[in-house]
């Protein structure tokens, strides 16, 4: 690397600075800040966490014990506001910043600083959100769908409203800044057709991010204008319309539904080819799947609002169009079996959640086609058939595609192995909780109970109560992933070589583990056996 | 195993089975129900059949797909020495699972379109009920029965006594102890139901006083937003007599879970009889205190007490 320095940099290129403050809070580099992101995203999965928790507890089993149903109605809010814009997009544009570069072989993401912006909104945005809970009129409560006339009843609207701001500001320009990144710092001869998988999937999801975050942003400036400026967007007493409000917000909430489950295409598909030590099957067919799937997210939205009493051929339009996602889904999930036959497979951790996360995604899917309906979406909409779905295809699959990702990368991060005993009781561990606090809950939907609701008739008590006992389990099953973690960063002894896996392809498996503070200062040669989906022109 | 283990068990397994394949006029939730009940209106078929169906297409799909994936689990072993091989296409099997899922969507998506149809014909109605969501009760107007206009039977149905004096945070009651007969009632109760004639088109109104609501009684297959400036429409045909119970379910602020909906669906001689009775109450509200005049709290609070059944 001597030849590797310019004028400017030559103080401390080889190293981290030496700093606490000057390392974290003023870093510019990827990995940094990609951890930086990933711890974020920890600590908010188990801040969401406890209050699934403490909602699972009030459901036991019927009658209230614990709490009064408001502040169930703001546990309800604030885990799904936390889980989505704190743990899961954090953790996805954590792994985007630790890995395009790498995959790509690019030195660092294409604006630094912009990076270490877009990642210390985070914490003020959250701090001001979650101080709510601490307020005289408590949190949010009327869902993090926020629908008004009941949202502007609440005290904290103003909160929420630039804390999502906030939100917004730092993913579009993390989405700047990954669409940049990728576009125009790819090594000579990482042609776009050559990318990995999961870095096609985060440069779609950066233009679904930069197309839907304003709208989110516009729908909840509404909010606030109707609440304290008088304005009547979504007052009908006032020549407003409430279901305007419903529009807007899932004309943004659909992509950002694919906003967090194409990444965990992309991981999956990375993690799968590594371990059935095969290519990926059908590259280009989940290039394109991926791109379909993002364009088909615009005009969708409307099936999330069947029960509203839109006219009939904008419910029929609104089910064609959904029931069309099932095809290019169908050809993912076709292409990753197709994947493992005829491999070599061995089933470390990653694998064993890759492996759940097609199979538990896929059940995600089919309540999804079966949700698509309009009829039986008039039975099935708002109650717990719909909390199993979204959970299936959040937990079990943008989830679970995460802790994938966190055990395949990890070793490369930290230069250790982790426990794969102990990584194997914790995949063993969440697939059966998980399974155990969902499933039934699909029965609880089909029955009749519906969603938000703090108490319950008798005869969703059994459910209930298997669901809550799954729910704990699960929850302490994290626990374990966290005692993995710490011991694989500071504790192991194993040390990881730099391919890690036997069967892994790809750049960032060229580099030393663990990874050094800067890597491909000089542009890497692409041998194309080397790129993580083998061969693509045969 | 004892015999009485056996007879246990099988009597769990009928219960199970009864649930999942629905009984005859089931209507309100049952312990360790699995599946949608069929319902209780000639439309409500229309997404039992569809769940059943699409369940049905779930299921095949996700044993071919979920069979392959375990079969190439235990066959393509490393440790069974398993060697890798190095194909990464093949056209003729993309395009055949790429044209299945299309023919199976079409079909789907056929019977759907169908059931919506129907669903949104509101014309030829025989009755008009102009439903009101307020937080957190509802309000039934009578607007109209075989073409001729009602005046003045309306009032608000909100959570039974019983229940609402159960749900409090520490109230040490049991939620079990909340019947009507042998049904449990609890959180699923009104103090004054909603009286409908059987075989009978009925029209609704649907609207919201505050914020959005959603009318729905599974029995009945729909629910429907209750939206303030905004009137939706909805019909329903009950062909057999009975009480249907179902919740408000869309959020609508602390006491969403406890603003529960009862319709009691009579034959039409019931029907008429009670619509008698209750406008002959409001026409001399004076004379009949404890009777629902058009919005009179007090009067809807005394008859509080008296649970409703289906008569």
């Amino acid at each position: 690397m001597s030849h590797a320095a310019t004028h400017d940099q030559h103080d401390d290129h080889h190293g981290a600075p030496k700093s606490f403050f000057q390392r974290w809070c003023m870093s510019t580099n990827h990995k940094d800040i990609g951890t930086l992101y990933l711890v974020f995203a920890l600590v908010m999965f188990f801040i969401g966490g406890s209050f699934a928790m403490l909602i699972r507890a009030e459901l036991f089993k019927p009658g209230l014990q614990l709490m009064q149903p408001y502040f169930f109605n703001q546990l309800t809010t604030m885990h799904a506001l936390v889980m989505i814009f704190g743990a899961i997009m954090p953790a996805f544009v954590g792994l985007g910043n630790w890995m395009i570069p790498l995959m790509v072989g690019a030195p660092d993401m294409a604006l630094p600083r912009m990076n270490n912006l877009s990642f210390w909104i985070l914490p003020f945005a959250f701090t001001l959100m979650l101080s709510t809970l601490f307020m005289a009129g408590g949190g949010p409560a009327g869902g993090w769908t926020m629908y008004p006339p009941l949202s502007l009843q609440s005290d904290s609207l103003a909160y929420v409203v630039f804390a999502i701001h906030l939100m917004g500001i730092s993913s579009i320009m993390g989405a700047i800044n990954i669409i940049a990144t990728i576009l125009n710092m790819r090594a000579p001869g990482m042609e776009l057709l050559k990318m990995p998988v999961f870095v096609w999937s985060w440069l779609i999801t950066a233009f679904l991010l930069i197309a839907v975050m304003p709208v989110l942003a516009g729908a909840v400036t509404m909010l606030l204008t109707d609440k304290y400026f008088g304005t009547n967007f979504f007052n009908p007493g006032g020549g407003g319309d409430p279901v305007l409000y419903q529009h807007i917000f899932w004309f943004f909430g659909h992509p950002e539904v694919y906003i967090m489950i194409l990444p965990a295409f992309g991981i999956i598909s990375e993690i799968i080819p590594t371990f059935a030590r095969k290519p990926i099957f059908g590259y280009k067919a989940m290039v394109f799947a991926i791109a379909s799937i993002a364009f088909l997210s615009f005009i969708v939205w409307a099936h999330h609002m069947f029960a509203v009493g839109l006219p009939m051929g904008a419910e029929i339009f609104f089910m064609y169009a959904t029931m069309l996602i099932a095809v290019p889904t169908g050809v993912k999930v076709f292409n990753w079996v197709s994947t493992m036959w005829g491999g070599s497979m061995t089933f470390e951790t990653p694998m064993l959640f890759a492996i759940a996360f097609v199979i538990l995604f896929t059940i995600g899917g089919f309540s999804g086609l079966m949700l698509a309906l309009v009829p039986a979406d008039f039975q099935y909409h708002d109650t717990y058939f719909v909390v199993a779905h979204f959970h299936y295809v959040l937990v079990t699959g943008a989830l679970f595609a995460i802790i994938a990702a966190t055990y395949y990368w990890l070793p490369k991060w930290s230069g250790r192995m982790y426990s794969e005993f102990w990584g194997k009781m914790h995949f063993w561990n969440s697939v059966i909780w998980v399974n155990v606090l969902f499933f039934p809950q699909h029965f609880l939907g089909l029955a009749g109970m519906p969603r938000r609701i703090p108490d319950y008739n008798v005869a969703f008590a059994n459910f209930n109560m298997i669901s809550s006992i799954g729910g704990f389990l699960f929850g302490a099953s994290q626990l374990i992933f966290l005692g993995v973690l710490i011991h694989g960063v500071w504790f192991s002894k194993k040390k990881a070589t730099d391919r890690v896996w036997e069967g892994a392809k790809g750049l960032e498996w060229t580099v030393p583990s663990p990874a050094p503070h800067h890597t491909f200062e000089v542009p890497p040669v692409i041998h194309d056996d080397e790129l993580a989906h083998g061969h693509v022109n045969d | 195993m004892t015999s009485g283990g056996i007879r246990r068990s099988f009597t769990a397994w009928a219960t199970l089975a009864l649930a999942l394949f629905g009984g005859v006029a089931q209507a309100d939730p049952s312990p360790y129900q699995l599946n949608m009940e069929r319902g209780a209106s000639t439309w409500s078929q229309v997404p039992y059949d569809l769940n059943n169906i699409s369940l049905g297409v779930c299921v095949v799909i996700g044993i071919l797909v979920f069979g392959a994936m375990f079969i190439a689990m235990f066959r393509f072993r490393k440790s069974r020495g398993a060697v890798a091989e190095k194909w990464s296409h093949n056209t003729m099997l993309e395009v055949v699972w790429t044209t299945i899922p299309v023919i199976i969507l079409i079909v789907l998506a056929y019977l759907a379109t169908g059931g919506i149809t129907s669903w949104s014909d509101t014309t030829g109605s025989q009755m008009t009920v102009k439903v009101t969501g307020y937080q957190w009760k509802w309000r039934y107007d009578y607007v109209d029965y075989l073409g001729k206009p009602i005046s003045k039977v309306g009032f608000m149905s909100k959570l039974d006594t019983q229940s609402d004096q159960t749900r409090q945070l520490d109230s040490g009651m049991d939620p079990y102890a909340v019947k009507v007969g042998d049904e449990n009632t609890y959180l699923l109760n009104v103090d004054k139901p909603l009286v409908v004639p059987v075989d009978t088109k009925i029209r609704f109104v649907i609207t919201g006083a505050d914020v959005i609501h959603s009318w729905w009684v599974p029995a009945l297959g729909w629910k429907l937003d209750a939206i303030p400036g905004i009137i939706n429409a909805a019909w329903t045909n009950i062909t057999v007599p009975g009480t249907y119970r179902g919740q408000c379910a869309e959020l609508c602020g602390q006491d969403h879970g406890f603003m529960p909906i009862v319709v009691v669906a009579k034959s039409k001689a019931d029907f008429a009889t009670w619509l008698a009775e209750q406008e002959a109450q409001s026409a001399a509200p004076a004379a009949a205190p404890a009777a629902a005049s058009t919005a009179a709290a007090p009067a809807a609070a005394e008859t509080a007490a008296a649970p409703a059944t289906a008569k």
